[in-house]
């Protein structure tokens, strides 16, 4: 037990995990609106778009590399589907739009993860240059603008429910997506890559040192190539869920998010240098942010503070888990000294 | 099998035109350990890296096991039995050391699932091999140096290892863990696994090797055997200099001490250690890496103030409590890591060179180009620095052309009282030959220089005295004259 509690206490997650804790209470005490079937289900409902986008760039950000083009992506990849799928009046259901996604999503990561990967060039340098590649390919060559009426299928999707939760108080109601099935799936998959494969423990082993990688025999050219495809193709269907829940295509709204989500992924204790984070800690730093955003309303902060309060908990955030690690690294050479 | 494990013969290769192997070869006999050995640049990791798949050569013929090999790839050469271990180590710091030691196997084996459980078992048979004891779970970066150097051996085993390499291996190594290295390797020995073992220092190749190759610049200087080998053929092999080993007799001290330490103490770290140093003397000090022998000296120079004691310098009590005091005492330091204390690597050899004195080379506020450059070509022509032009980065140069700026930097500002740390660490036989010469010298012109090393043959040849330390006590001072390093060791141990 105590060892547990020692565990735990060296653990990143049990430190956002507390700070998350006693926000929500602090907004219970302030508004009694926290601890509410309602609310509880709208700030789940609110993670799904970010939290897919952090798994993506919580794997890139593991692997020593960084992405802040998912955002560009995503709404390139969402824009041109939404628009041809309308041009072609299109009926049926969501599964087309997803694959449609994923295809784009695959082929633009592709781009990052050959210039990355295969060019061996700098991963900030870019994807800096491929978000604004991709931006400008949205609203110089498809002239984006923004598209009142989706699908009727994708329509259905974002409107759709799995459960509904009514506040008796208040009467307020709020359904749960079932797009919220995707995160749960898409957190799935990724815990499964990165415990129980190869292609995963590559990802971490690349973050902590590429040479010793490829000496191992890590391919290390095409475990980068995979990986941006990967976070390619999970930023778009981000993306396609963000524009099936808004119920319009709106092309610029998801730009400038990047630095929000990897903020959120960084508070939750993945390194930025790569090599060390899990996914718990990349989903209770997104959930952190996104609470943050949503919630100040509720105790009362005006809105125009929020991005204050946001930059507040990322430097504090990331000021202490800096001196979390610098108090271990000491007591590791203490623990040496002991040893000679 | 033939009389040969390893036959690489006649080995070519070209970086971008620049010959870096010119017709190399290199025997090894099977269950032998061989050491090669060459300054910094000589070719011996070019060599390894062609050996081990991850160059491929120009030209020449490598033969395994008597099968000639022709395009070998990394994993090829661990299939082979070749295995590598790295100055790095070449591990992953934030991993666990179970992973660390069974992700290669895995690897080879092309799996694409992870079993926890067998890596576990992979693990537990590896370190069980050579009887080494470590928590498995425990994350890679939090062991300590020969920890993280018995993981990279132990994995290394795991593939039935026919020649295992070790590139400089006691680099960062105390001298109780290059110990436990050689037991280790002669275990290794034993078992029929050859080692080639790389290395420039003479004392170890005496020690743990049966045959020798030494190259310089890229060519086969020498092999046989280490029997036939003294120290002075070998430095000659090295450098293609002649050296001239003499020990150090003071020409003339002055009356009074320079430096006075009385009782001088830091917490946690050395207690009531007192000595005193004339111009024109240069006195060791010595200890292992728990002794407090790092310590002291960041007490002289104020970068870890002592708690008690007294420091007089020219017989007046000063409180050294910042190196800016230091330097205004007139006390000069080179740091035990010139990379990542001593210079700016990036940054030009001439602005290593004139940063401590910048305040003297002003015009008004500004800075005075034409003095600069003076005091540039001054320094480099007087510590004979390689570098065809002084705008270089400091970077470009080898360790001993590095330790020579350090060196440049604090002589510059003309100090009286010269400390280095671990002066030549790192630094090739020619080198080190040089900035003894060059301490032996300023010595003669009255600095008073002490001289913090665990390289006793350098402490036996340099100081007049030497103080020897112990968890941080001070267990004996002897002159150098009249005892050997057997007796250094006793009272260090």
């Amino acid at each position: 037990m105590q060892k547990l509690m020692k565990k735990l206490l060296q653990r990143n997650e049990t430190y956002i995990f507390l700070i998350l804790f006693a926000l929500s209470l602090l907004i219970q005490v302030r508004s009694g609106q926290f601890y509410t079937s309602n609310n509880i289900v709208d700030i789940l409902s609110a993670m799904i778009v970010p939290g897919l986008f952090a798994v993506g760039a919580f794997l890139v950000l593991l692997s020593g590399g960084i992405d802040v083009s998912f955002p560009a992506l995503a709404s390139l990849t969402a824009y041109a589907t939404t628009k041809y799928l309308l041009d072609a009046g299109y009926e049926g259901s969501i599964w087309v739009p997803i694959l449609m996604a994923l295809i784009i999503g695959a082929v633009l990561g592709a781009v990052n993860g050959f210039f990355i990967g295969y060019l061996n060039l700098p991963a900030m340098i870019v994807t800096l240059g491929t978000a604004s590649i991709f931006k400008g390919i949205m609203q110089g060559t498809l002239e984006s603008k923004q598209l009142a009426v989706i699908p009727a299928g994708m329509k259905s999707f974002g409107t759709s429910a799995l459960f509904t939760a009514t506040n008796p108080q208040n009467g307020l109601s709020s359904r749960m997506p079932v797009a919220f099935l995707v995160i749960i799936f898409v957190y799935a998959l990724a815990f499964f890559i990165l415990r129980y494969t190869f292609f995963g423990r590559g990802i971490y082993a690349i973050g902590g040192n590429e040479n010793a990688a490829y000496n191992a025999g890590y391919k290390v050219k095409r475990t980068k190539f995979l990986l941006y495809v990967f976070a390619g193709m999970t930023a778009s269907v981000a993306g396609i869920i963000r524009v099936c829940m808004m119920q319009q295509c709106h092309p610029t709204n998801m730009l400038g998010m990047e630095m929000n989500i990897i903020a959120g992924v960084v508070l939750g204790g993945t390194a930025i240098v790569g090599g060390k984070g899990t996914l718990t800690g990349c989903f209770l730093g997104t959930l952190l942010i996104v609470m943050v955003e949503n919630s100040m309303i509720l105790i009362g902060v005006p809105v125009i503070w929020k991005g204050v309060f946001v930059g507040l908990l990322i430097v504090i955030g990331t000021a202490v888990s800096a001196y979390q690690s610098t108090r271990a690294s000491m007591k590791v050479a203490k623990k040496r000294e002991g040893a000679a | 099998m033939g009389e040969y494990l390893l036959r690489a013969i006649d080995i070519h290769k070209y970086f971008a035109g620049v010959r870096a192997l010119d017709g190399v070869t290199l025997e090894i006999k099977p269950g032998e350990i061989h050491c090669l050995a060459g300054e910094n640049g000589c070719g011996k990791s070019t060599l390894i890296k062609v050996i081990s798949g991850v160059y491929q050569r120009d030209s020449g013929t490598i033969e395994f096991d008597g099968e000639t090999l022709n395009k070998i790839t990394p994993i090829d050469a661990i299939m082979k039995g070749i295995q590598v271990i790295y100055q790095d180590f070449s591990i992953f710091p934030n991993l666990t050391v179970m992973e660390n030691l069974a992700i290669n196997t895995q690897l080879a084996a092309k799996k694409k699932i992870v079993n926890w459980k067998n890596m576990r078992k992979i693990a537990q048979e590896a370190t069980e091999k050579i009887n080494f004891k470590v928590d498995l779970d425990a994350q890679l970066g939090t062991l300590s140096v020969a920890e993280k150097q018995m993981v990279a051996i132990c994995r290394a085993l795991m593939f039935n290892a026919r020649l295992i390499i070790m590139d400089e291996p006691t680099t960062a190594l105390t001298k109780k863990e290059v110990q436990a290295l050689f037991k280790i390797i002669l275990k290794l020995k034993a078992e029929g696994i050859a080692i080639l073992f790389v290395s420039h220092k003479l004392d170890e190749v005496f020690e743990i090797s049966e045959r020798f190759t030494v190259f310089r610049s890229g060519k086969l200087i020498k092999t046989g055997n280490t029997s036939e080998l003294d120290d002075r053929k070998f430095s000659y092999y090295m450098t293609g200099r002649e050296f001239d080993v003499q020990t150090f007799v003071p020409a003339a001290t002055s009356d009074s001490p320079v430096l006075e330490v009385k009782d001088l103490s830091l917490e946690g770290s050395f207690e009531n250690i007192s000595f005193s140093v004339k111009g024109g003397e240069i006195l060791g000090i010595t200890g292992l890496l728990d002794s407090g022998r790092t310590e002291l000296a960041l007490s002289l120079f104020g970068m870890a103030p002592a708690t008690s004691g007294e420091i007089i310098i020219h017989g007046k009590p000063v409180k050294i409590t910042s190196p800016q005091v230091a330097i205004e005492n007139k006390i000069g330091f080179v740091p035990e890591d010139r990379l990542s204390e001593g210079l700016f690597l990036p940054r030009s050899i001439g602005d290593n060179i004139i940063i401590s004195e910048i305040d003297n080379l002003t015009k008004g506020i500004l800075i005075d180009k034409e003095k600069c450059k003076e005091e540039i070509r001054r320094w480099v022509e007087e510590l004979a620095i390689a570098t065809p032009d002084p705008d270089n980065a400091a970077s470009t140069l080898s360790g001993g052309n590095q330790q020579r700026i350090v060196l440049a930097k604090w002589l510059a500002c003309n100090p009286e009282i010269l400390i280095l740390n671990g002066p030549t660490v790192g630094v090739d036989i020619g080198s080190k030959h040089d900035i003894h010469a060059i301490l032996q010298d300023l010595a003669n012109k009255g600095m008073a220089i002490i001289i913090i090393s665990d390289d006793l043959p350098e402490v036996m040849q340099n100081c007049s005295r030497v103080q020897i330390l112990k968890h941080g006590r001070t267990a004996g001072e002897l002159s150098t004259q009249d005892i050997t390093e057997s007796m250094i060791l006793d009272k260090m141990m």
